[in-house]
């Protein structure tokens, strides 16, 4: 379809001023991060840039978060979204409940769940051992919400009735049903679910900030204390990562196309 | 609930049986363990005096103190403004992407960028913003050369309400994105053809179809972002020193003060005021996914 003049117009003014509004303060970094920090220095440095490598503490703070990334990701692929689709298809009158539970995290700020967790993780951690689990399990309660929300509007737009039922007349068990049949046609609710939950697994700060964690952000910030280029350059450099490691995770077609008809 | 699964539209008895109910076991107790433990920890703990016995002395204290209101009132505009700025923004900016290539370069940049940018907060957001418009930042020091006369020159706008507004604001956009995108997704195009098949013009079919049927999502999409800003620490608690500021930063400051005036019953007092507060725009949340359902079966 064609657009109009006037439709184009708007389409471009919009992205321009949020463009803008995002990508400004993202260059403002980066032009922060090459500013000379010490005498020696004259006009533009990278030398920020350069020092990154040479900090002891940064590679095991991003291999722990990236560890209690994959392990959040576990839990959205075999826990939450599984679970989700089994209330939708034959629990219905739990629906209500669930939604209520998902949205739960939204009502307590992260600060106050570790208050809350403290005497479970110490638990945890004297008898078993001080792994980044406790820390996975309290990242996908918090990330619920949003993963809720991208799900149920995905399972909303398509009918997983008629999905299951065909799936099952044709022989099919319920796990081919929910991982090989409903899985793969709400694709973007699942990406855009996981997608949040890796962006927050590598921003959070409070909660490993306090059960002493060190993990990607505290390490920042404690690489702030000592050096401000250095930590705005690690900063820039590590939200370029993450959307560099989001761009190459294939997205394939998206959902909707393929029900459209029956949907309607 | 497009599929009417509760009015049993399609929802066959085969699918129904109790044993299905030990399908939400494993994430009854995971949720248990994590979510509903602590907070039912600190709710219990909200009106409890030392001696672990009921008592809402704590409660009437925080209740009535007056810098407890003000930091609430903050807490209140400060979500307020930015749910209703950043939804108007990203649900402009969400439309601009699905009127776009699907699935395009655009698309792809834009969802990366936006679940980065959501999570975006805390002590890097502050570096960014920092860099832009703080002491001899990027945008300061092109309007101390230019323009001396405006607030951009001087950078202490940065350390208040208005500065935190921009701060939050800058990741309620792409969380609208992020949520309001799905929504946009499933508008059916066929909507639109009939609507132009029947004569409609292009501003006709948004004020008759399109807005009346995205209002409730919006308004739900928006109620999460008030929420969103509402709960936020990490930004305001690296960004400003005033403990007193934000209801969560008196939390924080309750919880962990390090200078001996550490007090978990104010905090969780305060919680609970906060926990009651969201627990009323959920409610409101929940109406207009009721009404969205109503609308959905009635078609």
């Amino acid at each position: 379809m064609k657009q109009s003049l006037g439709v184009r117009l708007w389409r471009w003014t919009i992205i321009f001023v949020v463009a803008l509004y995002l990508l400004v303060p993202l260059y403002a970094m980066f032009d922060f991060s090459t500013k000379p920090f010490s005498y020696a220095d004259k006009g533009r440095t990278f030398r920020a840039w350069t020092m990154i490598a040479s900090q002891p503490d940064l590679v095991p703070a991003i291999t722990r978060s990236l560890i209690t990334a994959a392990i959040v990701m576990a839990l959205i692929l075999f826990l939450i979204v599984p679970t989700a689709i089994w209330v939708h298809l034959k629990l219905p009158a739990l629906r209500r409940p669930f939604e209520l539970l998902c949205l739960l995290p939204l009502a307590i700020p992260a600060i106050v769940i570790v208050v809350g967790i403290a005497p479970l993780y110490r638990w945890i951690s004297i008898n078993i051992n001080e792994s980044p689990i406790t820390l996975a399990g309290v990242y996908s309660m918090l990330i619920l919400p949003y993963t809720y929300r991208s799900l149920s509007a995905a399972l909303d737009a398509v009918d997983i009735h008629t999905l299951a039922e065909a799936a099952t007349t044709l022989g099919a068990t319920i796990s081919r049903v929910i991982f090989g049949i409903i899985m793969p046609t709400i694709k973007t609710g699942i990406v855009n679910g996981s997608f949040i939950a890796i962006a927050l697994v590598l921003g959070e700060y409070t909660i490993s900030n306090i059960l002493n964690f060190k993990t990607f952000q505290v390490v920042i910030a404690q690489i702030g204390r000592t050096n401000g280029n250095v930590a705005v350059a690690v900063s820039l450099a590590s939200l370029l990562f993450v959307i560099f490691l989001l761009l190459i995770i294939p997205t394939k077609k998206r959902q909707g196309t393929v029900l459209d008809v029956d949907v309607a | 609930m497009r599929t009417g699964s509760a009015t049993g539209r399609t929802g066959s008895r085969y699918w129904r049986s109790k044993t299905a109910y030990l399908g939400v076991l494993p994430f009854l107790i995971f949720s248990g363990l994590f979510l509903l433990y602590p907070t039912w920890n600190v709710i219990s703990g909200s009106v409890k005096d030392t001696h672990n016995k009921f008592s809402t002395t704590v409660l009437k204290e925080v209740f009535n103190s007056p810098v407890a209101r003000h930091a609430f009132a903050n807490s209140l505009e400060l979500s307020a403004k930015t749910a209703i700025v950043g939804a108007i923004l990203g649900g402009l900016f969400a439309w601009a992407i699905v009127t776009g290539k699907p699935g395009g370069v655009f698309y792809k940049v834009s969802v990366a960028l936006s679940s980065v940018l959501a999570q975006f907060g805390g002590v890097m957001l502050t570096f960014a913003f920092l860099a832009t418009f703080g002491f001899n930042g990027l945008i300061s020091s092109l309007a101390v050369k230019f323009l001396p006369n405006t607030f951009l020159a001087d950078s202490t706008w940065l350390y208040g309400m208005n500065g935190l507004s921009v701060l939050y604001t800058f990741f309620q956009i792409p969380l609208m994105v992020l949520v309001f995108l799905p929504t946009l997704e499933n508008l059916k195009p066929q909507w639109r053809e009939a609507s132009d098949a029947l004569g409609g013009k292009a501003h006709e079919y948004w004020l008759r179809i399109g807005i009346p049927i995205l209002t409730p999502s919006f308004a739900g999409a928006a109620l999460l972002l008030f929420v969103n800003s509402f709960s936020a620490y990490a930004t305001a608690n690296t960004l400003i020193n005033l403990s007193d500021f934000l209801t969560p930063l008196e939390i924080a400051t309750a919880l962990t003060s390090e200078t001996g005036g550490s007090n978990p019953a104010e905090a969780k007092s305060l919680s609970l005021f906060m926990v009651i507060v969201v627990v009323i725009v959920m409610g409101l949340y929940a109406l207009l996914r009721r009404n969205v359902s109503k609308w959905e079966q009635k078609r």
